[in-house]
């Protein structure tokens, strides 16, 4: 995204006074937007008991912070860590067949130019409007029941939640890779015909690598959804289930330390961490993927 | 050409396998079991017509959960909209460190719905209720989330914190890309910053809009996470004569229908969230199309 120094400056509020008042008022609204951040860093460094004295008081010792963290990560009823292993296996997994996937779906669609690519492509776009609510229920329900007939496990593994991701995750990701490949001239794929190369490793080969700027943008959307997600997790891997993922921990852990705000606030400190450390190195491309992803 | 029209199978074959497992018959099973008695626990599963929507309309709770997402929806569109532009006006000012800011109006955006709906539990139920505790100002002192009353208006106020980020981006892009000759011009034949605004800028930008209110408008009518966390429906009031939870917006409401194995209904409630989020979204999207024309 380009910085915003260089553009139309012309149209906006000129004066010095207005724009001290303006530069004021914006410090406020950061300071704002910023303080439930620093109300879970201030609390999660305290114990119940100082919170329920005094939730705004900065906390007597600091080093409470490392024994509520070692708290949560050692608990007997919560596998933290372990829903966070989860949580990020099944992010990366989901995010690598997605972008292949559909990327590779993308283009067949394109490139072909029948009737019946057209009517695929409309399905996919078409779907994206069903809501999860209509869904959630009988999918369950049909995975048991296609799952036995199979002899797979879709409910409560990591391969059956994957593949549902790459079910949910391909109508938006198909659309947006869609788009980007008709831009790509046709004739960088003739040549490579011509020189002998197969229709499979001219994808690979050529168009494939094009597609960069554009994954940037599919892996970001995706990923911020797919590791928030909570009920998609809770009915395919149940609520106690061998794999976790993070937002069910965190809720069964609230629910398991009703009212106990320094572990729960900590619980939410650690799963936004990750995030929120991911976000300051890639801040430039994950604001440019969102933009992109929400225009298109 | 044979050996290419295998490639094309071979290509499209995991998505649409996936997306016909995850999706379409999932979704034509759960247009069947709407018209059906599924409880979720015996395997047979029996035809009832319209019985399950006949009933819908008759139950108190439904109909207030019903209400209160359209209010809320409503209340989300406005509070959402009106902050993230004046925050895309800000960040493309000429306000110092403006890059910083745009960057951390969108980090709530980042936290999912279920820890920051308990994020803003503790901060509404404790620093609030302490703050207004410890400097006596009563009207503090009672959690906004405990009363029937304000419980909407305090969800959709979270929901804007969330949003309100990710919307300016929207905006953000769709004023830089607004050519610069005409502003100057504007404001060669000095017309004032409020009719810049007005008259140039937000009619320059009606498409950011139609994109913006279609976002605003499905992802608050679908609000499940924020809303679990937050009030888990709670605070308990009255409708109709019946006892009612007075912020159990739709999803909510179709969840806990099915944790008690009333899976048919839930099934008719989430049919009648998919055909109402349909018309209304279809209706928003081409009123602000013909706008866009007219700008």
């Amino acid at each position: 995204m380009k910085d915003t120094q260089q553009l139309n400056s012309k149209w906006q509020v000129s004066g010095r006074t207005t724009l001290v008042l303006l530069e004021v008022f914006t410090i406020f609204l950061f300071i704002l937007f910023m303080v439930p951040f620093g109300m879970v860093v201030l609390n999660s460094a305290k114990t119940s008991k100082e919170i329920i004295y005094n939730a705004i008081a900065l906390p007597s010792d600091w080093g409470q912070l490392g024994v509520n963290i070692s708290l949560i990560f050692n608990n007997s009823s919560v596998d933290y860590l372990g829903a966070f292993l989860d949580s990020t296996l099944i992010t990366l997994f989901s995010l690598i067949v997605i972008v292949i996937f559909s990327s590779m779906a993308a283009w067949v669609l394109v490139r072909n130019k029948t009737v019946w690519s057209t009517v695929m492509f409309m399905a996919f776009v078409a779907a994206m409007v069903i809501p999860f609510q209509v869904l959630m229920y009988p999918l369950v329900r049909w995975l048991r029941v296609s799952g036995s007939f199979f002899g797979i496990r879709l409910l409560g593994t990591i391969p059956g939640i994957v593949f549902a991701y790459l079910g949910f995750g391909s109508p938006l990701s198909i659309f947006i890779f869609h788009g980007f490949i008709k831009n790509i001239p046709y004739e960088l794929e003739e040549s490579a015909t011509i020189d002998g190369c197969s229709r499979g490793r001219t994808f690979f080969a050529i168009i494939f690598p094009l597609l960069q700027p554009i994954i940037v943008t599919v892996l970001i959307l995706n990923g911020i959804w797919i590791w928030n997600d909570y009920l998609l997790p809770l009915l395919l891997l149940g609520s106690n289930g061998v794999v976790q993922t993070i937002p069910i921990a965190v809720t069964a852990f609230a629910g398991a330390y009703l009212k106990q705000w320094d572990l729960i606030l900590t619980s939410t400190l650690i799963a936004m961490l990750p995030v929120i450390v991911l976000y300051l190195f890639a801040q430039r491309y994950i604001i440019k993927g969102m933009v992109e992803g929400s225009i298109k | 050409m044979k050996q290419s029209r295998v490639i094309n199978v071979l290509f499209l074959l995991p998505c649409v396998f996936s997306f016909v497992m995850i999706i379409i018959v999932p979704f034509f099973f759960g247009l069947y079991y709407s018209m059906t008695d599924w409880n979720g626990i015996s395997n047979v599963v029996t035809f009832a017509g319209f019985k399950n929507f006949r009933n819908l309309f008759s139950s108190a709770d439904f109909l207030y959960s019903f209400l209160i997402t359209i209010a809320y929806t409503g209340i989300n569109i406005v509070f959402v909209n009106i902050v993230s532009f004046g925050l895309s006006l800000i960040v493309t000012s000429k306000v110092k460190r403006r890059n910083f800011y745009r960057a951390g109006f969108f980090v709530p955006y980042l936290i999912g719905g279920i820890v920051l709906g308990y994020i803003w539990q503790f901060i509404l139920n404790n620093i609030l209720v302490s703050i207004g505790m410890n400097m006596s100002i009563s009207f503090l002192q009672t959690s906004f989330l405990s009363l029937p009353h304000t419980v909407i208006w305090t969800m959709a106020a979270v929901n804007t914190w969330q949003y309100a980020g990710y919307i300016m981006l929207i905006y953000v892009a769709s004023i830089q890309s607004i050519p610069s000759s005409l502003m100057e011009a504007a404001n060669v034949d000095g017309a004032s910053y409020s009719t810049r605004v007005f008259k140039i800028l937000i009619p320059m930008m009606a498409n950011a809009f139609t994109i913006s209110l279609f976002l605003t408008l499905t992802t608050s009518f679908k609000q499940f996470d924020m809303n679990l966390t937050l009030t888990n429906g709670g605070p308990a009031t009255r409708f109709l004569d019946m006892p009612v939870k007075a912020s159990q917006l739709l999803a909510m409401n179709i969840f806990n229908t099915a944790t008690a194995n009333r899976m048919a209904e839930a099934q008719a409630k989430a049919v009648v969230l998919f055909v109402v989020l349909l018309i209304v979204s279809l209706i928003q999207v081409s009123v602000n199309k013909r706008k866009e024309v007219e700008m």
